[in-house]
């Protein structure tokens, strides 16, 4: 039972207004790509023991879909922000690597 | 035997006389006694029987972790299964019957197991019936279910309420020890919201039975002067009655308070589950003591030491006139010190030291008492209750060297913390070597979101064992908590605590020592579930090494009481065969509840009305009024069919069908999903949604459409209509309304949020009529108001304009293959509507039609339905709607999907239509088979049935299935094998069964 902070409304969510959706910062494949790159997409996911991206909506609040940086095993939360991005924030990257230095992640690190 | 002691008995108001029944015999108990303490006073010493062998078993412990006094209780709505007698308290007509004997407690036939033991080891079950496979059907599980299982499932309507709270503190402590208390005056000094809980009825936990000086004073007097302290505090709350039951992520606590199970009157819920968010939680849940593993040691009479000393001191009760103390630690020597005192004999101190113990054993001695070093217990005599010991050299083998009577056994193999609740959400244990016991790593915490532990183990819970230690810890744990939870502690004195010193303890897994198999086979490790020493040898000698498997295996630590008092020594028994370190071996997982909760709390105010709310539409009452037969549609309730006098439901959907395709039929469609979708870009949007171009589509005009998830599988269906330039009105399936406007919102939001759309779901705004039939256009022309002409509202058009009076927006769609109005109006006056169309429809013949009328007319039209043709797997292609898949567009979600090798193959299952060649109706879910067979000998398979019914129209089945390369094999046969043994063949055909041109519907 997470919480989160709704970085739309600014409030703490219980994980039960939350609805969980992946893996976040997807790049979305489609007609054109080759087979590889297609599966890639639409199947093969992150599965970190630490550090991890996702993404959550805020489905009994405000409705917003936002991002996650949060570590899988401590579920220490590093923050959260808005959907609307391809890549974290840099002081959400800078406060990762203050805390798991060395970290990567996808293309991010 | 057990007997009511004259004196002593703290929790007990002996002037009120409580009267209750135990498998039907009438008892007395007065108020405070918990069951266990009043059976004792009774005498009632067999209290059950063990799971796997029967074996007569008493009372061990005095509190949860108790594993053998469980006890059914109440009868009817009110019976309780599984409750353990410890935690029971009793109360004027409470009613308990043991469990798991047949035909009574005192002569249980199940008992013949006991003698064949030597032929049940550890994993007898999945090594014995496994052969001949087919016995396991018939024979095995049959007479394994029968003689498996303690309590009996309740079997009628649970007649309590329950129900949910919720609770958001800034300190939550759990234990209402002497630890608990001195946390929570230090955190209530600080300000800090403070909720302290305890799980028992009594505040102060050990201290007072166990003695010792707090601040000068008996520590039963500090326990009442702090929480006198702690109840003028308006930051703190206390609850008794209230368990700790798990920890879970970022501070969440379920905790289960029994308000009402202490008392015959039931006013309220019974159980109440707190859902507790807290900044930082302490755990100050003590301790429990270990059994020792000497044989015989589950016969009645034998108990935990610190259990004995709790009745005489608590409940004034007397485990036995002569009591043999057996220990490997000084702790125990003061339940001689409590019998002694309370006038009982202790004929000896059996320790299995060969130095003893050190100021309390020298305290017992001087009462008279014989204390044996170096000894241990090689048996116990006794059938259904204790008749004596003998003793043997803790090193030797188990020769006798003297057998001493007595009538009860006090056994201690040291203490345990409590680390359950710790441990939920991944809080780290160290084995201490000197307390042999596992202990919280405090430097390893279950971690928050901001990274920091957010538990804090106090008192024995984190290994502190005498009062000093506990009361430091305690305090220092309240300020640690304060600060974590950012804010500032107050200075606090530390209560000081003088208990009495004592000498480490010895580890002793096994007694004696070098005990062989015989001996090995009756020391209980598991009494809940019958596991032995013995047995873990066996699992570690056949390969279960890891204490997981071996776990599994022999069951250990798997019953209701979750191995509470077995764990730790099955676990040094593991490690022993395996020659391996203890904390090498490891636990096994602690896992939430940390004792059994009811179902009741879990489901709180959640059941019969209030268990889901129904979603109604405005004509819902009038369904009802005319006798609807109800279908649930999501949380909808639609009308299967209106069923008249005497009519089955059968003959409703006929009369209904026939007379919608004669005359008229209307249908409450207000569920369908009604989503709006405008802005600059919301013809590119549904563009993308829609496997379909919507962007060409003109103002004024619907088009059927086909949505994919992005792994190009159908997942809804509906008509679109363009209500203007930039806005357009699309129908979802009823199931489907909120998935799929969240499926828009999640791609408008993650995918093009730079795109201009704004989407709103207005499914309940709406009343939605279909006035379906011959007769349709002229209900409406009697009502007047607009013109519903095919000229100004031709097939696939909608228009705005007035019926009866009634503002109304009417689309000319069908799904009926009929002529077909779908009028949505403002929800506030859909009744109106409806009241107008039956008023009107009368002359036209106007009924009412259902759900399942819906489903055959559409069926008939070769119509698909989602989650009918549609299971997560079928793409349009299977379904041959190539002509909604646009070929203009680049792409839109799902189309790259679709071009996979396997999607593309021409060997998939397709939809086509099957016609019965006897007229009869296909089976739901029908299969059709190949000639051949697979590796298992089974028909090979090469269609399923989607759609099956009774056709009204053509008067015969009709079905649509997906059949290998369906299209290509018009006229073919198949074959559905059906459950009776014999088949059903039907012909491929065309899908569309009725008026294939589509002229009646386009008049």
């Amino acid at each position: 039972m997470l919480m989160l902070t709704c970085p739309y409304c600014g409030i703490d969510a219980d994980e039960t207004e939350l609805t969980p959706g992946g893996q976040a910062h997807l790049t979305r494949e489609t007609v054109g790509s080759d087979d590889d790159t297609f599966e890639s997409y639409l199947f093969m996911r992150e599965n970190p023991k630490g550090v991890h991206f996702e993404r959550w909506r805020h489905s009994y609040g405000c409705g917003k879909w936002f991002h996650a940086a949060r570590c899988t095993v401590t579920l220490e939360v590093f923050g959260t922000y808005s959907a609307q991005t391809t890549e974290p924030p840099k002081e959400i990257c800078d406060k990762i690597s203050g805390k798991r230095p060395g970290w990567s992640w996808g293309s991010f690190s | 035997m057990s007997t009511r002691l004259a004196q002593q008995g703290r929790f007990l108001n002996k002037t009120k006389t409580l009267k209750f029944t135990f498998n039907g015999k009438q008892m007395k108990g007065v108020e405070g006694d918990t069951l266990a303490s009043a059976l004792l006073a009774n005498g009632q010493t067999l209290v059950g029987r063990s799971f796997k062998y029967h074996r007569p078993r008493g009372i061990v412990a005095s509190g949860a972790e108790e594993p053998n006094a469980l006890v059914n209780l109440g009868t009817n709505g009110q019976f309780d299964p599984n409750a353990r007698a410890t935690t029971t308290e009793v109360f004027d007509g409470l009613q308990a019957t043991s469990q798991n004997h047949w035909p009574s407690l005192e002569f249980d036939v199940g008992a013949i197991n006991k003698h064949l033991s030597r032929f049940l080891p550890a994993g007898f079950y999945y090594k014995m019936f496994i052969h001949p496979r087919s016995f396991w059907k018939h024979i095995y599980e049959p007479f394994i279910r029968q003689s498996a299982g303690l309590g009996k499932a309740p079997k009628a309507r649970d007649a309590d309420t329950y129900e949910h709270f919720y609770a958001h503190v800034d300190i939550l402590i759990i234990g209402g020890g002497v630890a608990g208390l001195a946390a929570a005056l230090t955190a209530g000094k600080s300000g800090a919201r403070v909720l302290l809980i305890e799980q028992t009825a009594h505040w102060g936990g050990r201290a007072p039975v166990d003695g010792g000086i707090i601040d000068g004073v008996e520590a039963e007097e500090w326990v009442s002067s702090t929480l006198q302290a702690l109840e003028k505090m308006k930051n703190v709350t206390l609850r008794s009655r209230m368990m700790g039951a798990g920890v879970y992520d970022h501070g969440y606590v379920l905790s289960y308070e029994r308000l009402t199970d202490h008392t015959s009157e039931s006013t309220g819920p019974r159980h109440r589950l707190w859902r507790i968010r807290a900044k930082q939680v302490v755990t100050a849940t003590g301790a429990i003591e270990r059994p020792l593993s000497f044989a015989g040691n589950d016969i009645p009479g034998v108990m935990l030491a610190s259990a004995v000393r709790d009745y005489v001191v608590n409940y004034a009760v007397s485990p036995g006139d002569r009591t043999v103390i057996v220990t490997n630690n000084d702790d125990a020597y003061r339940t001689a010190l409590i019998l002694k005192h309370a006038g009982l004999d202790v004929p000896a101190v059996v320790d299995a030291r060969p130095e003893g113990g050190g100021a309390l054993m020298q305290q017992v001695k001087d009462l008279g008492v014989r204390v044996l070093t170096g000894k241990g217990i090689a048996k116990v005599k006794g059938g259904k209750h204790v008749e004596g010991v003998g003793i043997c050299s803790q090193a030797g083998e188990g020769a006798v060297l003297e057998d001493i009577a007595c009538d009860a056994i006090a056994m201690s193999g040291g203490w345990s913390p409590v680390v359950h609740l710790w441990s939920h959400c991944g809080g780290k244990l160290i084995w201490d070597v000197e307390k042999a016991h596992f202990r919280p790593d405090v430097s390893k915490g279950p971690t928050g979101a901001d990274g920091k532990p957010f538990v804090v183990p106090a008192g024995a819970a984190n290994g502190a064992m005498s009062l000093a230690n506990v009361l430091a810890g305690s305090v220092a744990a309240g300020k640690m908590v304060v600060e974590q939870a950012g804010l500032k502690p107050k200075r606090i004195v530390t209560p000081e605590g003088e208990s009495m010193p004592e000498t480490p303890l010895k580890p002793v897994w096994m007694m004696p020592q070098g005990a062989g198999i015989k001996l090995r086979s009756k020391m209980w490790l598991d009494y809940q579930n019958d596991v032995k020493v013995s047995d873990v040898q066996l699992a570690a000698q056949e390969g279960f090494e890891s204490v997981e498997h071996a776990k599994r295996y022999t069951t250990l630590g798997m019953a209701t009481d979750q191995g509470k008092l077995s764990n730790i020594n099955g676990l040094a028994v593991l490690s022993d065969a395996l020659n391996a370190d203890i904390p090498d071996v490891g636990t096994t997982t602690f896992r939430p509840p940390y004792t059994p909760i009811s179902m009741g709390s879990i489901g709180g105010e959640a059941r019969a009305d209030l268990f889901q709310p129904i979603r109604k539409t405005p004509m819902h009452d009038w369904h009802d009024e005319q006798g609807a037969y109800w279908e649930p549609v999501g949380h909808w309730r639609r009308p299967y069919c209106y069923p008249r006098s005497a009519e089955n439901h059968q003959d409703a959907v006929t009369r209904e069908v026939t007379n919608t395709r004669e005359n008229l039929g209307l249908l409450d469609a207000s569920t369908l999903g009604k989503i709006v979708v405008k802005g600059p870009d919301a013809g590119k949007f549904l563009d993308m949604l829609y496997t379909n171009m919507m962007s060409s589509l003109k103002p004024g005009r619907c088009r059927y459409g086909l949505m994919c998830s992005e792994n190009g599988f159908l997942i809804d269906d509906g008509v679109v209509a363009r209500i203007d330039e930039d806005t357009f009105l699309c129908h979802t399936t009823t199931g489907g309304a909120d998935r799929i406007h969240a499926h828009m919102e999640e791609w408008l939001q993650t995918e093009w949020w730079d795109w201009k759309v704004w989407t709103v779901n207005l499914t309940e705004q709406y009343a939605q009529i279909a006035v379906v039939g011959p007769n349709a256009r002229k209900v409406l022309e009697k009502l007047g108001g607009m013109d519903v002409s095919k000229d100004t509202l031709p097939f696939m058009a909608w228009a705005d304009g007035q019926i009866g009076g009634i503002d109304v927006r009417a689309y000319r769609i069908s799904f009926s293959g009929e002529l077909s109005y779908e009028i949505a109006v403002r929800a506030g006056q859909g009744r109106a509507l409806w009241d107008a169309l039956v008023e009107a429809g009368q002359e036209f013949g106007v009924m009412p039609y259902g759900t399942e009328a819906l489903h055959v007319m559409r069926a008939e039209k070769g119509f698909i339905m989602i989650g009918d043709e549609t299971d997560g797997t079928v793409i349009p292609q299977d379904l041959g709607l190539h002509w909604a898949l646009s070929k203009k567009k680049d792409d839109y979600l799902g189309r790259r999907a679709q071009e996979r090798d396997h999607m593309t193959d021409p060997n998939r299952w397709k939809l086509v239509g099957l016609e019965t060649v006897d007229g009869s109706v296909i089976p739901d879910g029908a299969y059709a088979v190949e000639d051949d067979t697979n590796e298992n000998g089974q028909r090979n398979m090469q269609a399923r049935v989607t759609s099956t019914y009774y056709s009204p129209t053509l008067k015969r089945g009709i079905a649509m299935g997906l059949v290998e390369n369906g299209p290509d094999r018009m006229g073919e046969q198949l074959e559905f094998p059906k459950i009776d043994g014999t088949s059903v063949f039907a012909k491929i055909v065309d899908p569309v069964f009725f008026d294939k041109e589509g002229t009646k519907q386009d008049v």
